[in-house]
């Protein structure tokens, strides 16, 4: 029976926006706008959706780098929602991140021995010795060398500052990872490489990912389940294969129908939204894809859509979820 | 992909000291013809500082009433006497010293506590608006007569007048360090380091602090002008050394009555502050365009 890691209940991040001379908040971003989620140990649940949907910024809520608007965070049966940063610091072992730039996310002055050590030195009572016998093999193990032990982050390529940022992500042997974009910066190649770098580690150390990305093939291609969002709701939650197979909510189905196919000329039938993406600070009321939707009708532009089960975990929000669509 | 590498046959490099780095920046600093210049007058105040005692034979505050107002080439005082017999010479080389431990003081202490207040600025946003608006408070004033007040208050002798720059330092510092922890906070690797768990002290001063010391020390390079001018000023003004003090600013202003006997007595401690003051200066300029690329426009 898989057991659930990490219980995201009804999360919302809304941003003020203040305005005035007295800096009253005259309105907000919803960037994550109602998320919950279970995540199950040892998987890879992948999260996509285009850019400002709120899907880096439930995973930095997620990992309490943002405090929540609302909701509730529940890891390995504990509510860590309220606890202070000093409380928090023994889960933060737990739960690493690794982010989207690989040239933002090292200090330019601090070599990168010193910077995967310095995961150690913050949580673990480590010898200076062991610590850097640590990296050394750490290095090794994400595919570096131990020479670079001594050199600064600007002597290396994209892949290998990746790399580097996974080794720091993995010194403390977390169970849980957030991956924001962790392979967008890379070219196709390396994105490639690091993928499966990913992949190793988690057969290894049976690391559970939280995988954010836009690229669909990529989520594809790691995930085990993906969730869909959409201006800071979820859209649709399925296995992976189901999703990419069968996808039942409209957005899903038009964001799958842009993926390039690698048979040229085939038939199919490309679903192309319309208009721009609404301002999350205004989310439409009702479903907040109706705007944009091919088949909304009435209904969608008044009430919310409830999360429903489609099929054997896969949920979607649409009121015409197994009717016309599943037809 | 990954290379077979035993432990026993990779001899990791020792990293390369950070003075590395100190000795590269220096090189190309050579590049800069002013500041090389600048560099030449500043090792020539530094000789003269460190080594007053060996480079005269002559007390600075002894008096010599037999042969006051000697004009320059005089016999035995090659810049002259004061109107007091005293050794031109002497008195230029102590003033040297004093000019420099003055300025350094003054700096060390107002950007110390300069660097503290903007991390602290930069870092927390509720204690931002109070440093921020204290400082303000402080611009308000300018600059000389500030040190002006704090002398007055104080009460005038050179380390007071230390006192009054290294205060009259802080806000513009704070201001310049403030700034560059705005931008580096929002960077990515601070973000890593908060996800890591990392405490506020560490991130403050291990991660932020090395990312901004361009500004920093561009800032500390042209202040050294500035402490050793008001220095001088504080000084002229009657605020600052003592009288019989070899200070440049003190000299002046002993020599000003004597402008149309004695001229070299105004002349020589003036030229000796104007040089110092441009020396540090140029010197300041190419460190920022060196360390500082983003400001180099903005002149």
């Amino acid at each position: 029976m898989p057991t659930t890691l990490f219980q995201v209940k009804n999360v919302k991040k809304h941003y003020p926006i203040k305005g005035g001379i007295l800096r009253r908040t005259k309105s907000e971003v919803k960037a994550v706008n109602g998320v919950s989620l279970e995540i199950t140990k040892g998987e890879t649940l992948g999260v996509v959706g285009e850019s400002g949907c709120g899907k880096s910024t439930l995973g930095r809520a997620i990992l309490g780098l943002e405090p929540l608007t609302e909701g509730q965070l529940i890891f390995a049966d504990q509510d860590i929602t309220q606890l202070s940063r000093r409380q928090l610091k023994p889960f933060k072992r737990e739960m690493q991140m690794i982010f989207q730039d690989p040239y933002a996310s090292l200090n330019p002055r601090q070599r990168i021995g010193a910077a995967i050590e310095e995961a150690i030195k913050i949580h673990n009572p480590m010898n200076a010795k062991q610590r850097r016998e640590k990296v050394l093999s750490l290095l090794e193990e994400v595919g570096l060398k131990r020479e670079h032990y001594g050199r600064f982050p600007h002597e290396f390529s994209g892949g290998q500052r990746q790399r580097i940022g996974i080794a720091r992500a993995l010194a403390l042997q977390p169970s849980f990872i957030v991956c924001d974009e962790a392979v967008s910066a890379l070219d196709v190649s390396v994105q490639a490489q690091v993928l499966n770098l990913l992949k190793k580690l988690q057969s290894k150390y049976e690391l559970t990912y939280l995988f954010i990305s836009h690229d669909l093939g990529v989520v594809r291609y790691i995930s085990d389940r993906v969730l869909v969002m959409y201006l800071g709701n979820m859209v649709e939650l399925a296995p992976s294969e189901a999703l990419y197979e069968n996808p039942v909510h409209p957005y899903t189905q038009a964001l799958l129908s842009a993926i390039p196919r690698t048979v040229p000329n085939k038939e199919r039938e490309r679903i192309k939204l319309m208009g721009e993406i609404p301002s999350p600070t205004d989310p439409p009321k009702g479903c907040a894809f109706h705007t944009r939707c091919p088949i909304a009708t009435e209904l969608c532009s008044q009430s919310k859509p409830e999360w429903r089960a489609v099929g054997e975990g896969h949920y979607a929000a649409c009121h015409y979820v197994g009717e016309e669509l599943n037809a | 992909m990954q290379p077979e590498v035993t432990q026993a046959d990779v001899v990791i490099p020792e990293p390369k000291k950070a003075s590395h780095k100190i000795s590269q920046t220096f090189k190309k600093l050579l590049k800069y013809k002013l500041a090389v210049v600048g560099l030449i007058i500043i090792g020539i105040q530094i000789v003269m500082a460190l080594g007053a005692n060996w480079l005269t034979s002559y007390d600075p505050l002894t008096q010599n009433l037999s042969l006051v107002n000697a004009p320059p080439g005089s016999a035995g005082h090659w810049l002259g006497t004061d109107n007091y017999g005293r050794d031109m010479w002497s008195r230029l080389l102590y003033g040297a010293r004093i000019s420099l431990i003055v300025g350094f003081i003054s700096v060390v202490v107002g950007t110390f506590f300069g660097v503290l207040l903007g991390l602290l600025a930069g870092y927390y946003k509720f204690l931002d608006g109070l440093i921020m608006r204290l400082s303000d408070l402080m611009f308000a004033f300018p600059g000389i007569l500030l040190a002006l007040l704090i002398v007055a208050v104080l009460g005038s002798s050179l380390t007071n007048v230390v006192i009054a720059i290294s205060i009259w330092s802080i806000p513009s510092c704070a201001r310049i360090v403030r700034g560059s922890v705005l931008s580096v906070k929002k960077q990515e690797y601070i973000t890593a380091m908060r996800s890591l768990g990392s405490s506020d002290r560490r991130i403050l001063f291990k991660h932020i602090l090395p990312n901004c010391t361009a500004p920093i020390i561009v800032f500390a390079t042209m202040h050294m002008a500035t402490a050793i001018l008001s220095t001088s000023s504080l000084s002229f003004l009657g605020l600052g050394a003592e009288p019989a003090t070899p200070e440049w600013g003190a000299m002046i202003a002993a020599g000003q009555q004597f402008m149309w006997q004695a001229p070299h007595m105004v002349i020589i401690p003036g030229i000796a502050i104007m040089l110092v003051v441009f020396a540090f200066n140029v010197v300041g300029d190419a460190l920022r365009d060196l360390l500082d690329p983003n400001m180099k426009k903005q002149g």
